[in-house]
């Protein structure tokens, strides 16, 4: 296999400038198609910016594999995957606009510095129009950020805080994943259902921005159940061992245990409060039961045996059954030898939705890729019908309330699907207090 | 020149040199070919590898000379980006005042640091210094992240002091009282020098080559060459002297009646504002302070580079943070495809084999090339890079100085 | 009451992992003066002896499941342990339980082995070098190992379950008179205090009633003058390097159940190991083990509710408060010699 050098500017400046000598001093502020890095050959970059290194680096990874998938299709090659089912049909499989899909990759180390690098480096560098992924709230906020300053759009990958798209949203950041509220409404009345409307909370909450937001969430809902909310904690990010955490919980009048965790520190904290006997415990003459709001394969691997029958929530799952779900499932299958994690599927509909999105605008130009993808309704991807809201650009689709799988056939099969929550029961007002307080601003062109 | 010594002089020279026309030096792959990814010369990284060299030209002041290894380095980076964003937040864009203040503020949050930390010396110093980062970055994510005046209200303290696991940013709402809020087409203005946007550049092309020039990355170039003359002085003063002389013998010091103390102090607060005004230029740049600046692993990362470049050396430090920079920047982008591209004119098979061999080294991989590197400097260059760089300049001296022996057959010296 | 005694044990139980990590990262200060960035490492690559040897022991056949497809409508398979067919699949699936407890045995061996090529290899060439250089060399050193380990292994914490037999929780306080249920503690945490324990008592025995372990406490405190009298100090330097990476690599196996094992669970124990050393003064072992028990039983205490209603934020930063104190008020730490590491 063999492909030409990767950059905007390589075939930009062959094309163009071939022995041309000297030329002229261009501002890079003031370039003629009027946006930052708009492609001029045959080929258009995309940079997809994830973690390689640290904790989530097997979730990058999948994300990767997502993404070379998505390009695979966008140009043609492949079985097509999504492109068949989804709604939209500008998409022609000959690239975006007619330009072959080219990518970067980077590394965000989970790190909202390194990721800016990184960031930095496609735009600066390689001349990337638009960049993707990334496996974490705080790492998203950044890079939307950045995006939003340099004129670029910015497709959320993996991240769940409120803040995404509130506090911090921005006019050039789009999410497709959804968010800390829509896990609690989703879960609440299924919880409701399973555990009775008379329970005692107790929450560990991992001290960043993300927990904050799940807590404040599921709190809130669960609270609308009739749920009691008996302690809350804050354990520092860098906690590996839980148990000085758990045993209050013991000594409290709690019946139920939220972990608002994510990745290793939930894989520790639901291993600790198993081993400590807390599913076989009863309190106020009820079993007592342990809930995780947010879930990830990965995540549910890493914890083993002790997720089964555990509730929480996801994004996607491969079981699901409609003929998006199912053609992703079977190309990414086929390609890697294993079923896609729900990073995996958010990431490969996020750079289907731009691609689609740059093909109806008709240009590249951010202003008006995010126009094509205001209030923008799909289907076929997986989630149901799906509105990209123009308030806020969260994308608002049915979220899966799923159940650690008692009897796993495989390593991938560990979660089972309890109920698909329907749009309307998570769907909030754009100015719901926990997403108050950010502007989207005006989206920016870069120019 | 400039009250240095000829030796010294012309080290400033060709620092100057290297800085000035770094666009082109970094830039030496034409742009269609397949090594245009080592191509470092783009803004960002540009001024990375000036701020990191600040930050570690700072940090030998106090470890090169006293050998005082401080652990905790990072947490006057991270205050000095957070003192910058709240100048930007609360005054306005321009990056002067904001770089005094980081100066400012991380100079007293030495002060307060290094008096404690230096009634010790050795591990147990490294260790105090290590604490008190690693203090200040806890308190950076959790507690001085939380909402300062309720959650309902939006005010500026919404989100705390340092902005939590997202870190500072800039937004419509901060009051910027001596700028504007917003700019003309509704979005956060950018930091600038008297207008100068930081971000601005020209390009020039010449044939196959790009060279851009970043108004940030002269903006800190100047004043990192600021920095390094400084140094400079320091390394050739009598303080410096003092300095060198606690390293070699502290009490043979004491018996001559000198106290070291607030020489010590006086080296540490140095170079604590020199890692502040790193992470101000940091924020200058890239307007976002984040707490993982402060992490142990960031302070580490500064010590790395001084061994790495030379300990006690002038351009040690400088080469060494450029080293790791590259790495971090250059050496994880490579992927897959792109080794593929390069070796795509070997046969099929040797291709995958070849690229197979390569592969766990490069993109997620770089952390083990940056280990393997760590390990092969330390054991066969003790000096570090600088001491590289003076084995290959004698070699080549040695061999000129064989010819001329060959010809006039003078006797060994 | 029953609150402040589960935190005791809380802070035991971590104090026994700290404690067992600085025991051997002292050992190699104090005997060799290397200050060791690998040693958390060494405590990873113990965790993933464990994880290695329950893969080896469930290295499976697939056996086609009849009638059933797998997600992409292929012959669904049923992996098989080879150990079931050798002994049987009760006594087989026996062995895999008890996994963590054998891979003891192996970690023994590998450590050992590790520790002595680390040795001869590397370390041997930078006892004369400052400990800048040692701290870069071993920093790399450790990069690269916990990079092989990913490259294996993944970035996603493996899950290492106990024993069935060990899990579950005992119930201290119907042992001394509380209501059933109010003092419980997992049995296999108790068994890694019990293990921790022993280990340091036995590391503690062999320095001090062997001839071996006496010629090293005198290399020790004066090596120059040990190396004068004819005894080959260097070579029991190499066996001591190669017990204190298996100290390291046993804290590891048996911690594995505890927190799943990852790639980079040493870098996140190193910098409090470190801590935890200087707290109790270098090269002091008994002032290792204290420091360990001390920090952690502290932690436990300032992760409570009550305490953090008053002092928000105290349980992420107690350990780094409680080093500044006790380095403010004892130059050396707890237990430190004069002129150890002070230059």
């Amino acid at each position: 296999m063999s492909k030409g050098n990767l950059t905007r500017r390589g075939v930009l400046k062959t094309g163009a400038v071939a022995g041309a000598g000297l030329a002229l001093p261009t501002y890079l502020s003031a370039q003629d198609s009027g946006f930052t890095n708009a492609p001029t050959g045959s080929t258009v970059t995309l940079g997809f910016n994830v973690p390689q290194s640290g904790p989530y680096a097997d979730e990058g990874a999948d994300e990767l594999r997502a993404y070379e998938l998505a390009v695979e299709h966008l140009n043609g090659e492949g079985d097509g995957g999504m492109l068949n089912t989804f709604s939209s049909k500008a998409l022609q499989g000959n690239g975006i606009l007619g330009k072959k899909v080219e990518y970067v990759t980077g590394d965000t180390q989970t790190k909202s510095d390194a990721a800016r690098a990184s960031a930095k480096s496609m735009i600066e560098k390689d001349g990337a129009v638009m960049i993707t992924g990334g496996s974490s709230s705080g790492v998203a906020v950044a890079v939307q950020a950045l995006c939003q300053e340099a004129g670029i759009i910015f497709m959320a990958g993996l991240t769940h805080s409120n803040d995404t798209t509130g506090k911090d949203k921005k006019a050039n950041g789009f999410r497709h994943f959804f968010n800390s509220y829509m896990s609690g409404a989703a879960l609440a009345p299924v919880l409701a259902a399973n555990y009775g409307t008379d329970r005692k909370a107790y929450h560990l909450t991992a001290d960043y921005n993300w927990g904050y937001t799940t807590e404040e969430a599921v709190k809130s809902s669960t609270e609308a159940m009739g749920w009691e909310t008996v302690g809350t904690v804050l354990t520092p990010l860098t906690q590996t061992d839980f148990s000085s955490y758990i045993t209050p919980v013991l000594q409290s009048d709690a019946d139920v245990l939220v972990l608002n965790h994510y990745g290793g520190n939930m894989v520790n904290s639901l291993t600790n409060a198993v081993q400590f006997g807390l599913r076989d415990r009863i309190a106020n003459g009820k079993q007592f039961e342990i809930v995780v709001p947010l879930y990830s394969r990965l995540m549910a691997k890493g914890a083993g045996a002790n997720v089964k029958g555990i509730f929480g929530s996801t994004n996607w799952h491969w079981s699901l059954q409609d003929e998006g779900s199912k053609a992703f499932v079977k190309s990414f299958g086929t390609k890697y030898g294993f079923p896609p994690s729900q990073a995996a599927h958010t990431c490969y509909v996020q750079a289907l939705l731009y691609a689609d999105a740059v093909e109806r605008a008709g240009s590249f130009a951010p202003c008006a890729v995010g126009e094509a993808l205001k209030d923008f309704e799909f289907d076929g991807m997986g989630n149901g019908p799906t509105l990209y809201r123009g308030d806020d650009h969260q994308c608002f689709k049915d979220v899966l309330v799923v159940k650690g799988k008692e009897n796993p056939t495989s390593e991938f099969d560990l979660l089972e699907i309890v109920e698909v929550t329907p749009v309307d029961q998570v769907t909030y007002a754009p100015d719901h207090p926990q997403f108050a307080g950010g502007q989207l601003g005006s989206c920016n062109n870069g120019a | 020149m400039f009250g240095l010594n000829k030796k010294d002089g012309s080290l400033l020279l060709l620092v100057v040199a290297l800085v000035v026309f770094a666009p082109f030096l970094l830039n030496p792959f034409p742009e269609s070919s397949g090594w245009a990814q080592f191509n470092a010369g783009y803004p960002d990284l540009m001024q990375r590898f000036v701020i990191f060299g600040i930050f570690a030209i700072g940090f030998n002041i106090l470890f090169g000379l006293t050998g005082y290894l401080s652990f905790g380095h990072a947490a006057f980076l991270g205050v000095g980006s957070y003192a910058a964003m709240w100048m930007f937040k609360l005054f306005g864009m321009n990056v002067l005042p904001a770089l005094a203040l980081s100066v400012v503020t991380s100079g007293i949050f030495a002060i307060l640091i290094g008096y404690v930390s230096l009634r010790r010396s050795g591990i147990y110093f490294s260790i105090l210094t290590l604490a008190f980062a690693m203090m200040s970055y806890s308190l950076a994510y959790s507690v001085l992240a939380t909402d300062m005046d309720g959650p309902d209200k939006q005010g500026l303290l919404q989100k705390g002091l340092t902005g939590g696991e997202t870190g500072l940013q800039l937004t419509q709402s901060d009051p910027r009282i001596f700028g504007a809020q917003t700019t003309a087409d509704g979005n956060i203005p950018v930091p600038s020098l008297f207008g100068l946007e930081m971000r601005s550049a020209t390009e020039l092309n010449v044939g196959d080559w790009v060279f851009t020039f970043s108004a940030g990355y002269y903006f800190s170039a100047v004043i990192m060459l600021l920095a390094f003359y400084l140094s400079i002085r320091i390394f050739r003063s009598p303080f410096g002297m003092v300095l060198r002389s606690i390293k070699s013998n502290q009490q043979r010091l004491n018996y001559t009646g000198m106290n070291p103390r607030p020489y010590m102090l006086a080296a540490f607060v140095i170079s604590g504002m020199y890692a502040g005004l790193a992470g101000g230029l940091m924020a200058a740049m890239d307007p976002l302070a984040g707490p993982e600046r402060m992490f142990w692993t960031a302070s580490g990362e500064v010590v790395l580079m001084t061994i790495l470049g030379g300990v006690g050396t002038l351009i040690g430090p400088v080469l060494g943070a450029g080293a790791i920079k590259y790495m971090e920047n250059i050496i994880s982008k490579i992927n897959s495809d792109i080794l593929h591209s390069w070796f795509a004119f070997l046969p099929d098979g040797l291709e995958d084999i070849v690229v197979t061999m390569i592969y766990p080294f490069i993109g997620k991989g770089w952390h083990l090339t940056l280990g393997i590197i760590f390990m092969l400097v330390v054991i066969f260059l003790p000096g570090g890079l600088v001491q590289g760089g003076q084995k290959l300049a004698a070699m080549v001296r040695r061999k000129k100085t064989d010819d001329t022996k060959t010809a006039t057959t003078e006797p060994a010296e | 009451m029953d609150a402040i005694i589960l935190q005791i044990l809380n802070g035991l139980d971590k104090g026994s992992a700290y404690a067992l990590i600085a025991l051997g990262l002292t050992l190699i200060f104090g005997t060799l003066g290397v200050v060791n960035f690998a040693h958390g490492a060494l405590f990873m690559i113990g965790a993933f002896c464990a994880v290695t040897l329950s893969r080896l022991i469930s290295v499976s056949h697939k056996v086609e499941i009849p009638g059933e497809v797998d997600f992409l409508g292929n012959q669904a398979t049923r992996d098989v342990p080879y150990i079931y067919s050798i002994f049987g699949e009760t006594a087989g699936a026996t062995i895999i339980d008890w996994a963590v407890p054998l891979s003891i045995l192996l970690a023994i061996p590998v450590m050992i082995l590790i520790g002595v090529i680390m040795e001869r290899g590397l370390i041997k060439h930078f006892y004369k070098r400052p400990h800048a250089d040692q701290i870069l060399v071993t920093f790399g050193l450790a990069i690269v190992l916990q990079e092989i380990i990913k490259y294996f292994y993944g970035a996603n914490p493996i899950p290492t379950p106990a024993p069935e037999a060990f899990i579950g929780s005992f119930d201290f306080g119907a042992l001394i008179g509380f209501d059933p249920g109010t003092i419980i503690y997992p049995y296999w945490r108790l068994v890694y205090f019990a293990f921790a324990a022993v280990i340091i008592g036995a590391v503690f025995a062999f320095l001090q009633f062997t001839t071996f372990g006496m010629v090293v406490r005198a290399g020790m405190a004066d090596r120059e003058t040990v190396g004068l009298l004819g005894i080959n100090i260097d070579k029991r330097f190499t066996i001591m390097f190669g017990l204190a990476a298996a100290v390291a690599g046993l804290a590891g196996v048996m911690y594995a159940p505890i927190t799943s094992p990852n790639y980079h669970m040493g870098m996140d124990f190193l910098v409090l190991s470190f801590v935890v050393v200087v707290v109790g003064g270098m090269g002091s072992l008994p002032g290792a083990v204290l420091a360990g028990f001390l920090l952690g039983i502290l932690e436990s205490f300032a992760s409570m509710r009550e305490v953090l209603d008053i002092l928000p934020g105290l349980n992420q930063i107690i350990i780094y408060l409680v080093a500044i104190v006790i380095l403010l008020t004892r130059p050396r730490g707890l237990m430190g010699r004069k002129g150890v590491m002070e230059d």
